[in-house]
């Protein structure tokens, strides 16, 4: 059973964010994101992590994806505007920063020994606790430092679109 | 085998009858309490009290022609509406509407209502958008802003709730509640912040501006008739059911009542959810009271509110109740 609805959620997750890098509605493409954000979600279900599971039907599907399909609905692109960023240069830059990515990635799970787990031997993962302990006891200057980061990041697009100060 | 399909039944009868049912009968509600209100009578002539006022509502609502307009985009228009109905159905699922009944009992309990209806908001806005018109759009983004500032506020008002349980998950809250008295007496202004903010998060007066017949004629379901309209009209009404389920469940003690204990078995059960109806009724009248009582706000003074009152008066709560936990566990 679980494994069937392993698969179902695998393909929910890959076949979307397949659909949503090659819509090209904007629309389109962050329906099929918020779409694939919520596979995710039921992966974590499957595994047992019911609270980074809810976290990311929350944070990403209801809210980011909710700001990025407001930004999308209100510019109103249309086919002609898109022109300007394609084109090969576009293509092969995309992807060798997605290779790239793809690599920092499978190296970080490599050396942390994530790959070696078994499915459902580590415990209570992504449980209220074992989420907020680490958060705030062990990590917490780095994670005040990066809740800063973001704080600075909004402040300068506050300033960027305030054409006046006053 | 008997579970999966105990479970499936038990969510077909609740999202498939119980609801909708709900949801029906606070159509008629609204419409023959604003009539005595306002010195009416209302819709009296079908079934007694005209009670199958909505039944009648319904037949109408789908023998009605459908029309879907020439500019629309297509797919989209017609998900809307499903999307918008939905999340309102299944955030119900986690709500202990008696003892022991609630369809999913996660330990993550409330956090699940917070994220499916954070989805919501998608039907809403695609909605606004398909529908390819100004008002609509507009109408469509006004909705979701007011959402998406009125989910913070939501949100932090019922942390302090888990700072004093301890727990998520709803049945524990309802427990705690039993041993230690009803929450909302520990903290009136969370409950208060969680009052006015599930108003705004289900679009109802005061704060229905998503529809602003002056100004945007019906807003985002402008271009909506027939059953993909009744759908919409629907998820509202569910969105309000849930909103005071909660309102019972983690501040008024849900199925249980003060000073009684409740006999064992299924007697104890029914009792148990004859009570949460009660309660709940009063919330969902409480709904219609104030919509027919109050004028509504002006959008900028909507976002004042949600963002410069109540966001920082919940954060304060929440800061003045951690301490309050951290004294009790020092003097322990």
């Amino acid at each position: 059973m679980t494994t069937l609805f392993f698969w179902i959620f695998a393909v929910v997750v890959a076949g979307s964010a397949l659909l949503a890098i090659t819509r090209r509605n904007g629309v389109a493409a962050a329906l099929w994101a918020a779409s694939s954000f919520i596979g995710i979600a039921g992966v974590f279900v499957l595994l047992g992590a019911y609270f980074l599971a809810v976290v990311e039907v929350l944070v990403y599907a209801g809210a980011i994806m909710v700001l990025f399909l407001f930004v999308i609905m209100l510019l109103n692109l249309r086919e002609a505007d898109l022109k300007v960023v394609q084109g090969p240069r576009m293509h092969v830059g995309g992807a060798i920063l997605g290779a790239l990515f793809l690599a920092a990635l499978v190296w970080t799970c490599r050396r942390s020994g994530l790959f070696d787990v078994p499915v459902g031997a580590g415990g209570p993962i992504g449980e209220t606790g074992t989420v907020a302990a680490p958060l705030f006891r062990d990590y917490v200057l780095p994670f005040e430092i990066v809740s800063f980061l973001l704080l600075a990041a909004m402040v300068g697009a506050v300033l960027l679109t305030k054409r006046r100060l006053s | 085998m008997t579970y999966v399909l105990g479970k499936l039944l038990h969510i077909v009868i609740v999202a498939g009858a119980v609801l909708p049912g709900v949801g029906a009968v606070m159509v008629w509600a609204e419409r023959r309490v604003s009539a005595f209100m306002q010195d009416r009578l209302g819709p009296n002539r079908v079934g007694p009290a005209g009670l199958l006022q909505p039944v009648a509502d319904l037949l109408k609502f789908i023998f009605k022609e459908d029309v879907i307009p020439g500019h629309v985009n297509k797919t989209l228009y017609v998900l809307a509406p499903v999307m918008s109905l939905v999340p309102a159905l299944v955030a119900f699922c986690v709500v202990p509407y008696a003892r022991g009944m609630a369809i999913a009992d996660v330990n993550v309990g409330i956090l699940l209502v917070f994220a499916i209806s954070s989805i919501a908001v998608y039907g809403i806005s695609i909605g606004g958008w398909a529908s390819n018109n100004k008002y609509s759009l507009l109408g469509g983004v006004r909705a979701s802003a007011q959402m998406i500032s009125y989910e913070l506020a939501l949100g932090l008002s019922v942390v302090p709730v888990f700072l004093i349980v301890g727990d998520l998950n709803m049945e524990a809250i309802v427990r705690w509640q039993k041993e230690n008295g009803w929450l909302v007496f520990w903290l009136f202004p969370a409950w208060v912040i969680f009052l006015i903010s599930s108003y705004a998060e289900t679009n109802r007066l005061p704060f229905d501006l998503p529809e602003a017949e002056t100004e945007l004629v019906a807003g985002y379901h402008t271009e909506y008739s027939s059953m993909k309209f009744a759908l919409f009209f629907l998820a509202e009404y569910i969105h309000m059911t849930t909103a005071s389920a909660l309102s019972v469940a983690l501040f008024f003690g849900g199925y249980e009542l003060p000073f009684v204990t409740l006999p064992q078995g299924v007697w104890g059960t029914v009792l148990s959810g004859l009570i949460f109806f009660a309660k709940m009724s009063f919330f969902l009248f409480l709904f219609i009271w104030v919509r027919w009582t109050l004028p509504r706000f002006r959008y900028d003074q909507l976002m004042k509110l949600g963002w410069k009152i109540l966001l920082p008066a919940s954060l304060a709560i929440i800061v003045l109740t951690a301490g309050g936990v951290a004294l009790r566990e020092t003097l322990k």
